[in-house]
């Protein structure tokens, strides 16, 4: 594909758009598939023919429309009417109220509410407006307009320091400087590289890479290519989740599409730059989130970590240089080439910029997928966009980062959203899941919960994590079953110091993070099942 | 790569033509190892000793760095599953919401523990890291269809259906 041909195809598509009254916009990712919104669809499309309207009225399989607990999930045009739990019966009313310019009523889920009107969308700025599966219709709304830029208009390093001007830091959860990493790559000699994308999204609660990978797999693939222009790479590895067989689908698919018109491959935009991606399939270990057991895994061993340095950027998979982000690190790399790192670095705190997609579920009104900018306090979050907790029931903590982070109680939600505040509070940003607690949760069994699950998901190379997790699992239970002693609370903590302070790699690192940080905030609990007298009594 | 003699598969059975493309397509890589196993774990379901002789002559790669992989990974089974798989998700969110107990009731229902199938063969109980549907927690995947804002009974009820087809 040329430059002009991709000019080419924006203007076909957006004229043929043009023709278009209506277009209903109809979710087709994982959570709304599984309410059968592939059924809704076959009945919009079904009608639309029998009243012969197949000229005005567009059908379209998009990725998510955020609120994934109401699906399916249908938008009318912009987005401006939302329809929730539609079901194919549904699809002539829907129609009905077009003639007629209203809405159905006991579908209408309004679009006014602050759980769309406080998003602010960057990285997922179109999704849910265009169908990810379809090549034509992502370059409609801009994909591979960057890459087109980065490759004909500016050179490796000009990229690079838009890139580290902006301000990006790695969505994976640790938030190291995007630029520096990149730049430590370009600047090694040996070839060839590599650039990996970490799509294991391991951290349970999280599916914001899932959704990102359905939703919009061409903007991934376009955020690595320029990374790969910018680093000097030619070849490129998604690593992804056996558990996402849609993200495997649709990604299969994209690649495949990108390297049929020449948007990967050799001689990309007339330019002498080449690269190719393939996708690996991870096979379920936890431990393959961290970077360099991740590369182990690729090189088809089992997930171990390696001790770093020497860092990835100097000696990745099979040896070479790698450059390694994460799923949403990548997706912002054409809104920054697009839109200037200037624009980019306008949006959040001075610290974290841009924006951050968040997964919020558990004991919460509205649960989903939320785009908010850096330095939002958490309690606007839960409350505002997440709309409180359900029943009547009272707040208690709100739990982020996954396994690795901690437990932030009411007391602290007035914090920005960033990655300093959040680590002060003893939590991380992590990945992006954030899961809320209502009083009915029992915060020992929490901590006990994680600790099983870093337990049963350590590799088993380095003592202190291996024994460490098992022995603080022991005492956990013990606790929850009422039979701990006053001695417990404090070997449990110097077990956590232990843990924290000598394992090899991220999970042994961040394992103590979910009991730490109860221990601080909610000590009584602990102190409550210690006093009390042993029981088989079952607690909530 | 020279290959020289390739080697036999352990049977006629044409699912292995299945895991030797995708080995071709590599190249015979040792590095495929995983995409080889994951080629075997959806051809045949699980991944038997002589699936793992074969695939490690095929790759050269030691038997027991292919054992060491297989038992590695959650993915890989090394026994056959039962007709019907329940999964459970354990992710936070669902483990909240309440799967927790649902696992629980579902073993003592079934007699098995998770990871265990019924003596029959008929039912295999799994549970999973996350499934990524958190908006619909708590969630549960019987048989491929997703199942999501189940109670323990709901959950029987669809099991029950599934086995008495």
């Amino acid at each position: 594909m040329t430059p002009e041909d991709l000019h080419g195809t924006v203007l076909k598509q957006q004229a043929k758009h043009g023709n278009y009254q209506h277009v209903f916009n109809v979710c087709m990712e994982s959570g709304c598939v599984s309410c059968n919104s592939a059924a809704v669809v076959e009945a919009l499309e079904a009608e639309v023919k029998k009243r012969g309207l197949q000229k005005t009225v567009c059908i379209k399989r998009v990725g998510c429309l955020c609120s994934c607990a109401q699906g399916p999930m249908v938008a009318l045009d912009k987005g401006d009417t939302l329809y929730k739990a539609v079901t194919a019966a549904d699809a002539p009313a829907m129609l009905d109220a077009l003639d007629k310019g209203g809405r159905v009523e006991h579908l209408d889920f309004s679009s006014k509410q602050p759980f769309f009107s406080r998003q602010l969308k960057v990285v997922r700025e179109h999704a849910g407006y265009f169908d990810p599966e379809d090549l034509d219709d992502s370059i409609r709304v801009g994909a591979y307009e960057a890459l087109r830029k980065a490759v004909t208009e500016m050179t490796p390093t000009e990229v690079i320091t838009e890139i580290a001007n902006s301000g990006l830091r790695g969505r994976g959860g640790a938030g190291f400087p995007t630029g520096l990493k990149w730049s430590t790559v370009a600047k090694n000699p040996s070839t060839p590289k590599y650039v990996v994308c970490n799509g294991d999204e391991g951290d349970p609660g999280a599916f914001m890479d899932r959704s990102m990978m359905e939703g919009d797999p061409h903007r991934l693939i376009e955020g690595m290519a320029i990374a790969a222009y910018a680093t000097g790479a030619n070849r490129g590895f998604i690593y992804v989740r056996a558990e996402y067989p849609l993200a495997v689908k649709r990604l299969t698919r994209a690649i495949n599409q990108a390297t049929r018109t020449g948007l990967l491959g050799s001689r990309i935009f007339d330019t002498k730059f080449a690269f190719e991606i393939e996708l690996r399939l991870g096979a379920g270990a936890f431990v393959c989130g961290e970077e360099t057991s991740l590369l182990s895994s690729i090189e088809g061993q089992r997930g171990l970590p390696r001790p770093r340095p020497p860092f990835p950027a100097n000696s990745g998979l099979f040896g070479k240089p790698t450059l390694i982000n994460n799923v949403e690190t990548y997706a912002n790399i054409p809104t920054i080439i697009n839109k200037s790192a200037a624009w980019f670095s306008s949006i959040g705190t001075a610290k974290s910029k841009g924006t951050k997609i968040f997964a919020i579920s558990g004991k919460v009104h509205n649960t989903g997928l939320i785009e908010v900018p850096m330095g939002i306090p958490l309690r606007d979050i839960i409350f505002d966009i997440g709309g409180g907790i359900p029943g009547g029931k009272k707040f208690k903590a709100v739990q982020t980062g996954g396994p690795s982070g901690g437990c932030i109680p009411e007391s602290q939600l007035d914090i920005p959203v960033d990655y300093e505040s959040l680590m002060s509070v003893g939590s991380i940003m992590g990945s992006g899941g954030l899961i809320v607690m209502d009083e009915t949760s029992n915060m020992v069994d929490v901590a006990r919960f994680f600790m099983e699950f870093c337990m049963s998901e350590s590799c088993g190379k380095c003592v202190p994590c291996r024994v460490g997790t098992y022995h603080m699992h022991e005492i956990l239970q013990r606790i929850y079953d009422r039979q701990g002693t006053p001695q417990d609370l404090a070997l449990l903590q110097e077990l956590c110091d232990m843990v924290k302070n000598t394992s090899l790699c991220g999970l042994g690192q961040t394992a103590p993070n979910p009991v730490l940080s109860t221990l601080r905030y909610f000590k009584d609990e602990y102190t409550n099942l210690i006093h009390s007298t042993p029981t088989t009594e079952v607690l909530p | 790569m020279l290959q020289t003699q390739l080697p036999k598969p352990p049977s006629d059975d044409k699912r292995w033509r299945i895991v030797e493309v995708t080995m071709r397509r590599q190249g015979f890589d040792p590095h495929s190892l995983i995409e080889a196993l994951h080629a075997v774990q959806q051809a045949f379901g699980y991944v038997d000793e002589t699936a793992m002789k074969y695939v490690a002559s095929c790759l050269r790669v030691p038997l027991s760095k292919v054992y060491g992989v297989v038992t590695f990974y959650h993915h890989f089974t090394l026994k056959p599953q039962g007709k019907h798989t329940c999964v459970v998700c354990m992710g936070t969110a669902c483990y909240i919401k309440g799967n927790g107990e649902n696992i629980k009731q579902l073993s003592a229902k079934y007699r098995i523990r998770e990871g265990q199938t019924t003596p029959d063969g008929e039912l295999s109980l799994v549970s999973a890291r996350c499934i990524g549907a958190c908006g619909l927690a708590p969630v549960s995947v019987i048989d491929g269809e997703v199942v999501g804002k189940s109670s323990a009974d709901q959950l029987i009820a669809t099991i029950e259906r599934k086995l008495a087809k």
